[in-house]
This record gives C-alpha cells, sequence and structure tokens, in this order.
C-alpha cells in the first residue's frame, strides 16, 4: 500500500539545477507579452459589450420572462465547478499522502482561486441591478440560497488564495535572491511577499500546521459551495431541477471539469515552461486515471438522474426528458454525453490514450462538454413550465444567447486566464522548495 | 497614616455625594419648573375643540385639534405602509372559470394601472384544456399569493415579501434583480424589466408606491399585487372591476365574505367554494394559494380553437 503512496517521479539532479529549472519560467518573456497583449485587448472589447448591457438593460441578452436564467448562470455554475479541482487535488489527495501531486498542487490551487474569483464577478453580470449589490450584505436574507453562495464561494476564495500563497514563501524567499533578468520591482515584490522567510525549523513547523489545517477546512467549504450551487436549482420545485441529487451529481461533475482543466494546463505548462522533466507522462497518466474516476462517477449520477425520471414519466418529467432525448434540445444533449462523457471514458482506459497529447484532445473534449452540461442543466428546464407561455412573443418561448452576451461571457473566461498566466508567470508554478526537500529525502534513503 | 487618609477619602466621598444630591434635587426642580411653563405655554395653543378619529386598528380615539398632523406620503411612509399591509384583513380571490370568455378587459386594466407593456402580464387569460378528451376552457391567472410562496423564501434582499392581511409585494427599491424568484415560481407569475419601462420618461417624476409598483424600474421584477392600493382605499382590484362576466369574487377570508366585482354581490366564501367545487391551482406543490377556482362547467359559449393541446408549449 505505501507503495502505491509513494509512488512519485525520483528526479536525478541536484537541488541548484531543480531551483534554476523552476526559475526559469518566472521572467517577462515576449511571448508573454504578446500574450497578455491579446488578453487584454479581447477584454476590453467584452467590457465594452457589459457597457452596453449596463445602458440598456439585460434585454441586450437572449433572456426573457419565461427563460429568465441562461449562459450566465451556466458559465457561474462551470466556474465554480471547475474550481473545486484545487480541493480535491490539494486537499483529498494531499491528506492521503499521495506524492505524485507535488508538481501539480499549485497548477490546480491556480486554477481554484482564479475560477472561484471570476465565479464572483461573472453573477453579476447576471444582475438587472448590479449598483445593488452591497444589497445582499445589508438586508441578506439568511434563508436564501443566494446568502449561502455568496458566503460560501468568497470563503473558498480565499482558503484558496492562502493554499496557494502559504506553500509559496519559501519559493519567493528562494527567488528574491536567485531570479535572473527580472525588473528591480520584481524581486522587491518576492521579498516583502517572502515575509522573512529564513527556512528555520519554526517557521517550517508553523507553514506545515496551517497548510494542513486550511486543507482539512477547505473540504467542507468546497463541498459546500457546489452543493449550495446546485439547490439554486434544486429547490425550486420545476421539472429537470427538482431532483434530490442535485448536490452530489454537481459535485461529481465539478471534479470532471477541475480535472480537465488541470490537464490541460499541465500540458501547456509542460511545453511553454520547458518543464519536461517535471511534469512527465507519468503525471499525465496518473491524471487521466483520476479523471476516469471522477467521471465514472459522473456518469453513474448522471444515470440516476435521467433513468429514474424517465421510468417514471411523471407528466412534467416526461415533457422535459423528451425535449432533451428527442426533441430540440437532443443534439445538443447526445453530444454532450457522448463526446463529453462516455467516449473520454471509453478512451481513458486505454494507456496510450493517456499520454500527454490524447489526454490533452480529450480533456478539451470533456471541459467543453462540462460547460455545455451546464447550460443543458440550466436552459431546458424553463422552457418547460407547468402553465402554458402565451400572449407573448413568439421568441419568449425560446431562449438564443445574443452576441452580447456570449461576449461578456467570454470577458470572464479571458479573466479566469489572465489570473492564471499572471499567477504561473510571475512565480513558479511548481513548487521548488518542496521538491528539492522531496529529492533530498528520497536520495537519503 | 494610611487609615487617616482612608478617612478623608470616605469624607470627600460623602460630602461628594451630598452635593451631588443637591444638585440633582436642583436641577430636578428646575426641570420641572421649565416643563410646566412650557405645558402652560403650549396649552394656549390648543384649540379646545376635539376630533374623533378611526385608528388603522379600529379603535375610535378622541383627541385634541391641534394634535393632528398630516402626514405626508412621502416614500419613507408609502415603504412603511406598503409593508406594513392593512391589519384584519386576508385578502382572497375566487376566479369562476365557468364564466371567462376571454374578454381581457382584466388585462387591460391592469396594465395600464401598472404601466405594463403589451407583454408584461401581472393577469394574463390563458386557453387551458387539461387532457385531449376533456373540455377547453379559458383561465384567468394573477400571481396566486401563496400562503407559502417559494418566491418569498428565495429572494435574497427581502425585496419580494409577504404581508400579514396575505399580499405577497414587490419592492423595486430594493430588487437586486436576480430572478431567483422567476426561477422559484410555479405559476410563471413574475416579469421582469428587460429595458427601460413604458413611458419611462413620462413616468419618471412619480412618487413610488410599493403597493402600486409604479413607476416600473429598469432592472428589477414586477408582479400582480392584488390591486393593494385600491383595497387601501376600499375599492376593489383593477382587474376585478373591470370584468364584464362576473369571473371574479373578491374578498376578506377574514369575514367569510366575497364579492363579485361585475354584479357586486356579495358571497359566503366558504359556501361558494363549498357549492361550487371550488379549487386551488397545483395544490399539491405546498404553496398554499390565496385564490380559488371554480371549475369550468356548464360553459354557454364556444371555444374558438379546440385543437390548443397541439399548438400549446407542450409539445
Amino acid at each position: 500500500m505505501s507503495e502505491i503512496k509513494n509512488e512519485y517521479i525520483k528526479l536525478d539532479k541536484s537541488a541548484e539545477q531543480i531551483t534554476t529549472d523552476l526559475m526559469r519560467p518566472v521572467n517577462l518573456s515576449i511571448g508573454f507579452k504578446a500574450w497578455m497583449a491579446f488578453l487584454i485587448i479581447s477584454l476590453a472589447v467584452c467590457i465594452y459589450a457589459y457597457t452596453i448591457q449596463l445602458n440598456i438593460g439585460l434585454g441586450v441578452t437572449g433572456l426573457r420572462d419565461y427563460v429568465s436564467w441562461g449562459m450566465y448562470i451556466a458559465n457561474f455554475v462551470f466556474f465554480v465547478a471547475a474550481s473545486l479541482i484545487g480541493m480535491l487535488i490539494g486537499a483529498v489527495l494531499g491528506l492521503i499522502g499521495i506524492k505524485w501531486i507535488t508538481p501539480l498542487v499549485r497548477i490546480a490551487e491556480i486554477i481554484a482561486v482564479a475560477f472561484a474569483a471570476v465565479a464572483g464577478l461573472v453573477i453579476i453580470s447576471d444582475m438587472g441591478r448590479p449598483e445593488r449589490l452591497p444589497y445582499v450584505l445589508m438586508y441578506g436574507r439568511i434563508q436564501s440560497p443566494i446568502l449561502w453562495d455568496v458566503t460560501v464561494v468568497t470563503t473558498y476564495l480565499v482558503m484558496s488564495l492562502l493554499l496557494y500563497f502559504l506553500p509559496l514563501i519559501p519559493d519567493l524567499a528562494i527567488g528574491k535572491d536567485k531570479l535572473q533578468g527580472v525588473p528591480k520591482i520584481h524581486k522587491i515584490i518576492y521579498n516583502i511577499l517572502s515575509l522573512n522567510w529564513v527556512g528555520s525549523e519554526e517557521q517550517i513547523k508553523i507553514i506545515h500546521k496551517s497548510v494542513r489545517i486550511l486543507l482539512i477546512l477547505i473540504i467542507p467549504v468546497a463541498f459546500a459551495i457546489h452543493t449550495v450551487t446546485s439547490w439554486l436549482f434544486a429547490v425550486t420545485p420545476r421539472a429537470g431541477w427538482d431532483s434530490t441529487i442535485f448536490g452530489p451529481y454537481f459535485l461529481s461533475g465539478a471534479f470532471v471539469a477541475g480535472s480537465a482543466a488541470v490537464i490541460i494546463a499541465m500540458f501547456f505548462f509542460q511545453k511553454n515552461y520547458k518543464l519536461k522533466d517535471y511534469i512527465t507522462d507519468f503525471h499525465f497518466d496518473k491524471m487521466g486515471k483520476l479523471l476516469f474516476l471522477v467521471s465514472i462517477v459522473y456518469f453513474y449520477f448522471n444515470l440516476n438522474e435521467f433513468l429514474v425520471p424517465g421510468y417514471k414519466l411523471k407528466q412534467a418529467d416526461a415533457i422535459h426528458l423528451q425535449a432533451l432525448f428527442n426533441g430540440n434540445w437532443a443534439k445538443l444533449f447526445w453530444a454532450t454525453q457522448i463526446f463529453g462523457l462516455i467516449l473520454p471514458l471509453i478512451l481513458l482506459l486505454f494507456r496510450k490514450m493517456r499520454k500527454a497529447f490524447p489526454i490533452l484532445i480529450i480533456s478539451i473534449f470533456v471541459i467543453a462538454g462540462a460547460w455545455l452540461k451546464r447550460y443543458i442543466i440550466v436552459v431546458p428546464t424553463q422552457e418547460h413550465p407547468y402553465l402554458p407561455i402565451q400572449n407573448v412573443p413568439d421568441y419568449f418561448m425560446g431562449y438564443t444567447p445574443t452576441l452580447i452576451e456570449t461576449a461578456i461571457t467570454a470577458a470572464s473566461i479571458i479573466l479566469v486566464l489572465i489570473i492564471i498566466t499572471i499567477l504561473s508567470k510571475f512565480f513558479p508554478v511548481i513548487p521548488i522548495w518542496e521538491t528539492v526537500h522531496e529529492n533530498k529525502t528520497d536520495q537519503k534513503s | 497614616m494610611n487609615e487617616q487618609s482612608e478617612g478623608k477619602n470616605k469624607n470627600n466621598r460623602r460630602q461628594f455625594l451630598k452635593n451631588l444630591g443637591l444638585i440633582g434635587t436642583g436641577a430636578v426642580a428646575g426641570g420641572a419648573a421649565i416643563y410646566s411653563g412650557y405645558r402652560f405655554e403650549k396649552s394656549k395653543d390648543e384649540s379646545g375643540e376635539r376630533i374623533r378619529v378611526l385608528t388603522a386598528d379600529n379603535k375610535l380615539v378622541e383627541v385634541d385639534k391641534s394634535a393632528l398632523k398630516e402626514i405626508t406620503l412621502d416614500i419613507t411612509e408609502l415603504q412603511k405602509r406598503g409593508r406594513e399591509g392593512l391589519p384584519g384583513h386576508r385578502w382572497v380571490m375566487v376566479i369562476d372559470l365557468s364564466r371567462c370568455r376571454n374578454a381581457r378587459k382584466c388585462m387591460e386594466a391592469c396594465q395600464g394601472a401598472h404601466q405594463l407593456r403589451a407583454e408584461q402580464h401581472h393577469i394574463n387569460v390563458l386557453q387551458m384544456q387539461d387532457s385531449p378528451t376533456t373540455a377547453p376552457y379559458y383561465m384567468p391567472k394573477p400571481c396566486q399569493h401563496c400562503d407559502n410562496p417559494p418566491c418569498v423564501s428565495v429572494c435574497p434582499v427581502d425585496a419580494t415579501f409577504k404581508r400579514a392581511d396575505g399580499i405577497v409585494l414587490i419592492d423595486n427599491e430594493r430588487c437586486i434583480g436576480c430572478r431567483f424568484c422567476i426561477a422559484a415560481c410555479p405559476y410563471s407569475a413574475r416579469v421582469f424589466n428587460w429595458f427601460d419601462p413604458k413611458d419611462a420618461e413620462l413616468h419618471k417624476d412619480q412618487l413610488y408606491d410599493v403597493e402600486l409598483n409604479v413607476p416600473q424600474k429598469k432592472g428589477t421584477i414586477s408582479k400582480c399585487l392584488f390591486s393593494a392600493d385600491r383595497l387601501r382605499v376600499g375599492k376593489m382590484p383593477y382587474c376585478v372591476s373591470a370584468c364584464p362576466n362576473g369571473v371574479y369574487y373578491f374578498g376578506d377570508e377574514n369575514e367569510d365574505a366575497v364579492t363579485n366585482g361585475t354584479t357586486k354581490e356579495t358571497f359566503r366564501l366558504s359556501k361558494l367554494l363549498r357549492d361550487n367545487a371550488g379549487h386551488l391551482l397545483m395544490e399539491e406543490l405546498g404553496t398554499k394559494p390565496r385564490v380559488y377556482y371554480l371549475p369550468p362547467k356548464n360553459r354557454l359559449f364556444e371555444f374558438p380553437d379546440k385543437n390548443i393541446l397541439d399548438n400549446e408549449h407542450h409539445t
């Protein structure tokens, strides 16, 4: 048992070499500048779309009185979902002593921070009166799941930030001496943020202890954020949302989206930051197995979610399921289920498919499927209310996102990419201190 | 040495308390003198004319005329009374489905009163058919003013609320526009102001009355209010008064009485419901609606489109 637990890649490198390797990507290269410029220009265009929405009203979206939640809410649910991977890799796998996650923990934490932070923002784009956001705190009613969501998402964000920052402190201390070819201000920031870290036994103890406490505490918080998000739907009496398994169904789906996000990020960091020795085929293989595990759990919940009401076919459920299975949602529904879940499950069984490039492609399909799945959970239900939709223009009956709301949604995705880029470029993306430390103890034994 | 100084301290304290007592007594006496003087001066203002006033909780009291102060209806006062409601009442509506001929006067009156766009309905007359073998009928559908309202439960900021007199209102000065209430309402009773409301420029200086929910506001919810503003002045709701076919009854559950908006006849609510097999809409959802329906029996008119099940939302 302990053999499997301690499985990880042994590096044939000195501490000096490891530090240089992992510090190398920390610089403001031309590529980075070009990429950031591209992101910021795209963001500016998309923010212009939001100003149009602010002026004219939410009517610039495809939403109307019957389908009144659409792309924004689906995107919000997706973001909350993707952020949970920080908890799964850092806390669950970390606490049970799995070693191969060392080079991936920080990547998972960056993804958690980026998605959780932007999730809080995207929900504002769905508000009819965004300037009244403070009312949620001033007049908040504890009965409303929105209050629960606001509370746990902010808690999760703060804890994820701490879980990103605390293990980074030793690396910052290393970096303030070792960084090369960066502006002075970069080193000054490193110096301030490293909080006088000298690596004394006392300091090490404090960090270990606080990280451990955070890792334990973040598990219930992470469960809470996605369970509560699922309850935004499950507390209503509508067919398709009125489900008792929405909490675990969303949670298992969240790990699928997050694992795919980590694999995609791993691939780009390995290639662009030249980390081939640290993020290896071995890690992709492990992540592939993790993706398979969470996907098969998610598949099991899908089976329950659709098969049980599909067997009984109560009137309202029947109308909803008919729309999904062979009605106007069928193409999207089956494409999402087959290419985003079933096919990846089959492919991941083969070792060859768990190598870097094939698993990147699989993960892109999985993450696209994960986004569309949220869309399919949010929208179709509202097209079939209990009472008929009458005496309104025809386009009230359905929902087609407009260009403006697509642009605003794109803005949120761009913002996630900006946060990921900055965190992974200004600071080392693989924990240096821990890698060196683990390698040392390994060489001794 | 110590004892001595302690004794001295004690003396000092006693002296201090004594002085304080003196000052206190003096102050009270002075205050009383000033106050009685003030009363005397004030009594000159009293007109001596007494007036009888009916308080909000139906008590007859007598006060001096000079004590009467007219309350200006500013936003604070309108909000306050809008949230308090009309004490002692439990408003209830009965809709007789056998009489509705789709005249739509209710919809017109309602949209006019609440400054709604053509596609915004606080009350909507729906064409219903329960199953392919049963006859179609028209069903006016206002907000059901549930006693267990899902919309109120989910509202994060107390913008939509349930009053003691049974009415569910929406405060568009509070609403943040999250539309969770739209998602939660099984009766599709709520509408949203996706754009600037109808004639926004025209009504922009109007004082906001939460009981009428005008002027409407961009980015907030609107819904049927049981015409709380009309009830306050002892009138029937707009839709009820406008109906030419005697479809609506409105009244007070506490008095067990409802009045038909067209014929002005008053009935015992319990008897009306018992005799006509009254029912609630989707009662099984546990929402406890305050709108009763009488079944669509013995209709004396033709329904224009017999195949409405085919062109409904179900397909």
